[in-house]
C-alpha cells in the first residue's frame, strides 16, 4: 500500500469533496443536500487516515479524528432527517426553493 | 503486552463544563418526571451560574492545566468566554422562562439542549488541539439545530432549523477539510505545535489551503458576510428564546476558537496571510450587515441584521492582529453578550403567539404602555449604536483603538462610518416607542414575567455599570490574552 | 517556492480529470446491448413487486434513526475492548461513564414513547 503515492490519495478525496459540493450546491432535495454533506465528510476522513498512514504513522491522531467524525456525521445525520421531517410535516415538501416564507 | 500509561487527564481543570454537562443530563432525566418545566429553567440556571462560579475559583489556582494531554487548556482566555457562554446561556434561560410558556413552547429539551450547547461554546474556546475544535463546534451547533426548528407547529421555526443545518454543516464540513489539510501539513492537530512547525518554515502551500478553508468555516460560524445569508432568515424564525441564545453565544464560540487559531497556530508565520483576509471580512460585515438593517420592518429581523454588522466590528479587532486588538474583541463580545440578550429580551417580551408584535410599527408607544420596557430597549439600542458612557461606546472605542495602533486606520475610519449608519435604523425603534402613538387594539399589555424582568434588569445595569466602570472588565480582557 | 504547489497543481488535474473521464469514457466505451433479463431490478432473478416509491411507515425512520445513533457510537467500543485488558480499571470506568451517558439517552427516548410501535 505504501507504494501508492500519497497524492492518489489526495486526489480520491479531492473528488469526493467536490462530488459532495456539487450535490451540495445543486440539489434542491433537502435529503439529496443532506448526502452531498455526507459525501464531504467522508472525503476528509480518506484524507485524514492517508495523512495519518504517511506523514505520522508512528501515532493515531488522524484514525481517532476519523472515527470521531464518523460518529458526529452520524449524529448530524439524524438531527437532520428530524428536522427535514418537522419541516415537511408543516410544510408537505422537502424542496429548500419552497422555504421561503421569510422573505422580507 | 504491557499495560498502557494511562495519562493524567485533569477531570479539575475541565470543572465548569462538567458542571454544565451533568447538569444538562440532570434536566434531561428530570424533564420525564417533572411536569412543571419551569423548575427546569431555575434548575439550568442554578448550574449555569455554578459552573461561572466554579471556573472563577480556579483562575489562579496553579497547577491544574492543560488537561487530557494538552487537548484543551481553561487559561484566562478560556476562562473570560466561559463568562460569556455563562452570561448569554443565564440571561436566555430567564428569558425563555417568561417567553416559552407565552407561545405555548415550555419544553424542558429547550433547556436540556441550552445547556449541552453551552458545553459544546466552553470546549471550543478552552480547545488546544483542531479535533476538539470541532468537536465542540459539532456539539454547539446540533444542538442549536434542534432548537431553532424547537417550535414544531410553526412553520417559520421548521425552515429556520432547515436552513441553520444546511448552512452550517455545509461549513463544518469545509472548516474539517481545512482541518485535514493542516494536519498534512504539520503532522500535528494540537495548535501549539502546528504554531511550532509553520513557524519552522514548513509546508507553506498546503498549511495556507488549509487556514484558507478553516476560516471559512469559522466566518460561517460567526455570520461575516459574504457567508451571512442565513443568518437573517435562522434569526427571524427561530423562537426568540433560541435566538437570544444563539445570536450571543454561537459568535462568541465562533471568535473564541478562531481567535485563539489564528494567533497561536497561524501567528508569526502566517500572519500577512490571514491578517489582508480579515480587513476584508471586516469591511464587508459592518457595511452590508449596516445597510441591509437600514430596510428592516421587524425588529426582530433588524436586530439579526445589526449582529452580523457588530461581528464585523469584532473582525476589526481581530484583523488588527494584535494582544490589544484580542483583548478589544474579547471586552467587546462580553458587553455585547449583555446589550444583545437584553434587546431581544424585549422583543421576547412583547412577541406574542404566531410570530405578532416583532414588527417595527408594532413598537409605536410602547413608552406609554410599558414606559420600563421602553426605558430597557432604549437602554440596550443606544449601547448597541455606541453612545457614552454605555457599554457599548467603551467596546467599540477599545476596538478601533486597537486598529488605529495596528496601522489600519483607513479601516476604524470606516468602522466608524458604519457606527453613524447604524444609528438611523436603531433610532427608528427609539423614535417609534417615545414618539408615535400606540396603534389601535394595541393599548392592552400582558404583564411582563418576573424572570423576564430579572433578565432585563441585570442585561441593563450591566451596559450601564459596565459603562460607567469599563476598567475592571477590561482589566481581565487583557488578562485573558494566552501566553 | 512555486514548486511546491505541484501536488495541489496535481491535485486539481487530477481531480478534474477524474469527473471528465469518468462521465466521457463509459459514454463512448461501455456496450448497450440491454435485454429483458438484464435490465431487471435484481439480476439474482428476486422479482421486483409493486413500486420502489411505495409508502413506508414512519416507524421505521424512527428505528432506523435510533438505531443508527447506538450503532455508531459502536465505532468507541471497538478500539477500547483490543485493548481492554492492557487499559486495566481505569478503561472499564471510562468506558462506563460513556456507556452512562448513552443509558441516559436511552431512557429518554424509551420514556418519550419513541420505542412504541403504534
Amino acid at each position: 500500500m505504501q507504494n501508492i503515492p500519497l497524492t492518489w490519495w489526495l486526489s480520491v478525496a479531492t473528488a469526493l469533496f467536490s462530488l459532495g459540493l456539487y450535490g451540495a450546491l445543486s440539489r434542491k432535495n433537502a435529503i439529496a443536500i443532506l448526502m452531498g454533506l455526507e459525501l464531504m465528510l467522508n472525503a476528509v476522513n480518506i484524507n485524514l487516515v492517508a495523512f495519518n498512514r504517511y506523514i505520522t504513522p508512528q501515532n493515531v491522531t488522524g484514525q481517532v479524528f476519523a472515527v470521531f467524525v464518523i460518529a458526529i456525521a452520524a449524529a448530524e445525520a439524524a438531527v437532520a432527517l428530524a428536522i427535514i421531517i418537522a419541516a415537511y410535516r408543516q410544510r408537505g415538501t422537502v424542496n429548500v426553493d419552497d422555504l421561503d416564507s421569510m422573505k422580507f | 503486552m504491557a499495560a498502557i500509561e494511562i495519562p493524567p487527564l485533569n477531570f479539575a481543570a475541565l470543572l465548569p463544563l462538567l458542571i454544565v454537562v451533568f447538569t444538562g443530563l440532570a434536566v434531561l432525566i428530570l424533564d420525564l418526571f417533572i411536569a412543571d418545566k419551569r423548575s427546569l429553567g431555575w434548575i439550568s440556571l442554578i448550574g449555569v451560574l455554578l459552573a461561572g462560579v466554579a471556573g472563577s475559583m480556579q483562575q489562579g489556582l496553579a497547577g491544574f492545566n492543560p488537561a487530557f494531554q494538552s487537548v484543551a487548556i481553561v487559561d484566562g482566555y478560556a476562562h473570560f468566554f466561559n463568562l460569556i457562554f455563562v452570561v448569554a446561556a443565564a440571561l436566555s434561560i430567564l428569558v425563555a422562562l417568561g417567553y416559552l410558556g407565552r407561545v405555548g413552547l415550555q419544553k424542558g429539551e429547550y433547556y436540556v439542549l441550552l445547556l449541552f450547547s453551552t458545553a459544546g461554546m466552553m470546549v471550543m474556546a478552552a480547545a488546544t488541539d483542531l479535533m476538539v475544535v470541532f468537536l465542540g463546534l459539532e456539539t454547539m451547533s446540533i444542538a442549536l439545530y434542534i432548537m431553532a426548528a424547537l417550535d414544531r407547529k410553526r412553520q417559520t421555526s421548521g425552515e429556520a432549523g432547515v436552513k441553520y443545518f444546511l448552512m452550517g454543516s455545509f461549513s463544518s464540513a469545509f472548516f474539517l477539510y481545512g482541518v485535514a489539510l493542516v494536519y498534512g501539513a504539520t503532522g500535528s492537530t494540537n495548535v501549539n505545535t502546528i504554531g511550532q512547525v509553520l513557524s519552522g518554515g514548513g509546508q507553506g502551500p498546503l498549511a495556507l489551503l488549509g487556514l484558507g478553508l478553516m476560516l471559512i468555516g469559522f466566518a460561517f460560524k460567526v455570520a461575516a458576510v459574504p457567508f451571512q445569508w442565513w443568518t437573517p432568515d435562522v434569526y427571524h424564525g427561530a423562537p426568540t428564546a433560541v435566538t437570544t441564545f444563539m445570536s450571543v453565544g454561537a459568535k462568541a464560540a465562533g471568535f473564541a476558537a478562531m481567535i485563539r487559531v489564528l494567533m497561536v497556530s497561524f501567528s508569526p508565520a502566517f500572519t500577512l496571510n490571514w491578517q489582508p483576509a480579515l480587513v476584508v471580512l471586516a469591511v464587508l460585515t459592518m457595511t452590508l450587515g449596516n445597510i441591509a438593517a437600514l430596510a428592516q420592518k421587524d425588529v426582530k429581523r433588524m436586530l439579526a441584521y445589526s449582529s452580523i454588522a457588530h461581528a464585523g466590528y469584532i473582525f476589526v479587532g481581530v484583523a488588527a492582529g494584535t494582544a490589544e486588538g484580542v483583548s478589544a474583541a474579547l471586552f467587546y463580545l462580553m458587553v455585547y453578550a449583555f446589550m444583545n440578550t437584553g434587546a431581544f429580551a424585549v422583543v421576547g417580551a412583547l412577541e406574542k403567539k404566531n410570530h405578532i408584535g416583532t414588527k417595527l410599527s408594532e413598537y409605536a408607544g410602547l413608552h406609554g404602555r410599558s414606559p420600563w420596557l421602553a426605558a430597557a430597549m432604549a437602554v440596550f439600542l443606544f449601547s448597541l449604536t455606541g453612545f457614552p458612557p454605555l457599554a457599548g461606546f467603551w467596546g467599540k472605542l477599545y476596538l478601533f483603538r486597537a486598529a488605529v495602533n495596528a496601522n489600519l486606520t483607513w479601516l476604524a475610519v470606516v468602522a466608524v462610518i458604519n457606527s453613524g449608519v447604524a444609528v438611523y435604523y436603531y433610532f427608528g425603534v427609539i423614535v417609534q416607542m417615545y414618539m408615535k402613538p400606540a396603534e389601535d387594539g394595541q393599548a392592552a399589555f400582558p404583564g411582563i414575567n418576573i424572570a423576564t424582568k430579572l433578565a432585563l434588569t441585570v442585561a441593563a445595569a450591566a451596559t450601564v455599570l459596565i459603562g460607567l466602570a469599563p476598567g475592571s472588565i477590561i482589566a481581565m480582557a487583557i488578562s485573558g490574552i494566552f501566553g | 517556492m512555486p514548486v511546491d504547489y505541484l501536488p495541489i497543481l496535481i491535485l486539481i488535474l487530477v481531480a478534474a480529470a477524474f469527473a471528465v473521464i469518468a462521465l466521457v469514457v463509459p459514454f463512448y466505451l461501455g456496450p448497450r446491448n440491454p435485454t429483458k433479463v438484464k435490465s431487471d431490478t435484481y439480476e439474482s432473478g428476486k422479482l421486483p413487486y409493486g413500486d420502489a416509491r411505495r409508502q413506508v411507515p414512519v416507524h421505521y425512520y424512527m428505528v432506523a434513526m435510533l438505531f443508527m445513533m447506538f450503532d455508531i457510537e459502536v465505532v468507541f467500543l471497538y478500539p477500547w475492548a483490543v485493548i481492554f485488558r492492557q487499559l486495566k480499571v481505569f478503561g472499564l470506568l471510562e468506558m462506563g461513564v460513556f456507556i452512562a451517558i448513552l443509558l441516559t439517552g436511552y431512557i429518554y427516548i424509551w420514556k418519550k414513547g419513541a420505542l412504541e410501535w403504534n
